[in-house]
């Protein structure tokens, strides 16, 4: 059991069915130890915006399997942004190698594939939370 | 740790003035428990008192998150601002939790109502701590209802629903027979039952059962008693049938409480809950510290070479915490 109960928000933005890969996300950030609060899918940033404050999320994790996390992904940090909310965004799903940079770059944490290890998905997250609470 | 630059103080004045992060961040060191949720819980003490409590509990998978965003979603249409808490189970073996409960409340939702997931974080003391100290923080900042959610299993899940001011327990067709409907329990503490899933076969049965059941409370005379029958409701959640009816029957029952007086007699009995709780808390914590001084291992050694029983030594340490 980890000394620190980390809350993380997990969600589908818009319209996108493709929720094998969150639930299977879900399990292994449970497994972890965490507390994994499941908001499923065709969420909107806003409703993401409010589960993050009601909920006191340490992190938020996104995921995108139907090409629009370069429009989605960008929108939703500058809804936390607006909101002022300093919650790491991390994405995963599919992602093509060359519009990671673009991502990262418009604040998201970190973005995880379909070949991340169970190990990868949870450090991931650690060091997103970690490097967010030493600034 | 997040380090939020805010005092408790400060984080509780801007919770009052409505802002949902505060609250939100308040909410989380209640959860942590320690002194610092001690402080948080005496601030919203001293400003609750004007709410009122329903507990909604059932077996899992029995639609309670269901039922509960359709109350949400009639309460702010009648210029209600409710708050749920909903509580779901932590796995005793990692500590995680998958919070599901949002997901079935999210569509109904809007800025009138606010949403908390907590987990049970294995220990159950805490749980006891941490409910109440929530349930007053929403109490506080001006939340009208408080409803809290839990599943119906384990005792104190079953204390925690059952010392709302309307407890609500949600049953679904095919949940067992007459028999069953009369063991003693969940049923007990229900002052209104919600056959949900109406449209589902058997749905007839299961409110014939608990009709029974009653019946019988009226035979034994338990029912002359509180001066109370509990309704048996009928709905279909996932259509928000039978919602009206349940936000009517609690409107009555909250009437019966006030007419009859016995608001007062549950809200001294969930003080002294909370009281309760917090002794047992603190003194089984000074308890186990003391096991393991010169004193708890010399009294764990003679009960190991029998020359003092178990009950003995118990006995022989809460002396030594009571003298101290």
């Amino acid at each position: 059991m980890s000394d620190q109960q980390y809350r993380v928000i997990l969600a589908k933005l818009g319209l996108d069915g493709h929720d094998r890969g969150i639930k299977v996300v879900a399990r292994i950030l449970r497994d972890a130890g965490m507390e994994v609060i499941y908001l499923g899918l065709r969420q909107t940033t806003g409703s993401i915006i409010a589960a993050a404050e009601e909920e006191d999320a340490d992190a938020i994790g996104l995921s995108m399997h139907n090409a629009g996390h370069l429009t989605l992904g960008p929108k939703m940090t500058a809804s936390l942004n607006d909101a002022r909310l300093d919650i790491p965004l991390i994405i995963g799903g599919i992602v093509p190698d060359e519009d990671i940079e673009e991502l990262l770059e418009s604040g998201v944490a970190a973005v995880l594939g379909p070949g991340a290890s169970a190990e990868e998905v949870v450090s991931t997250v650690r060091d997103a939370i970690s490097a967010r609470d030493e600034t | 740790m997040k380090s939020s630059k805010e005092t408790i103080p400060q984080l509780f004045e801007a919770a009052l003035s409505g802002e949902r992060r505060s609250l939100g961040k308040l909410l989380t060191l209640v959860e942590r428990g320690g002194e610092t949720a001690d402080d948080v819980a005496g601030l919203a003490h001293r400003k609750a008192g004007n709410t009122h409590v329903i507990g909604i509990t059932g077996a899992p998978g029995s639609g309670k998150s269901t039922l509960t965003g359709r109350l949400l979603e009639l309460f702010s249409q009648t210029g209600h601002n409710s708050a749920v808490l909903a509580v779901d189970p932590s796995s005793p073996l990692t500590g995680g939790a998958i919070l599901g409960d949002r997901i079935r409340m999210d569509d109904l939702t809007d800025e009138n109502s606010f949403i908390r997931s907590m987990a049970t974080r294995g220990h159950s003391g805490g749980l006891a701590l941490a409910v109440p100290a929530a349930i007053q923080l929403f109490d506080a900042v001006g939340y009208k209802p408080v409803i809290i959610e839990t599943v119906g299993v384990g005792q104190v899940e079953v204390d925690v629903a059952g010392a709302a001011d309307t407890t609500v327990v949600v049953v679904t067709p095919g949940m067992g027979d007459a028999v069953q409907a009369n063991k003693a329990g969940l049923l007990e503490v229900a002052d209104i039952f919600v056959v949900n899933k109406s449209d589902r076969p058997g749905a007839n049965d299961a409110r014939r059962d608990l009709d029974l059941m009653l019946d019988l409370g009226h035979i034994s005379g338990l029912e002359e008693k509180t001066g109370y029958r509990p309704p048996i409701i009928m709905a279909n959640s996932l259509e928000g049938t039978g919602s009206q009816e349940i936000i009517e029957a609690i409107e009555n029952h909250a009437n019966h409480l006030k007419s009859s007086g016995s608001i007062k007699v549950r809200q001294d009995q969930r003080t002294l809950m909370e009281i309760q709780n917090r002794v047992e808390l603190l003194i089984g914590t000074t308890a186990k510290e003391t096991l393991s001084t010169e004193f708890g291992k010399a009294m764990i050694n003679a009960v190991l070479n029998r020359e003092t029983s178990p009950a003995q030594a118990a006995k022989s340490i809460v002396n030594s915490l009571l003298n101290d």
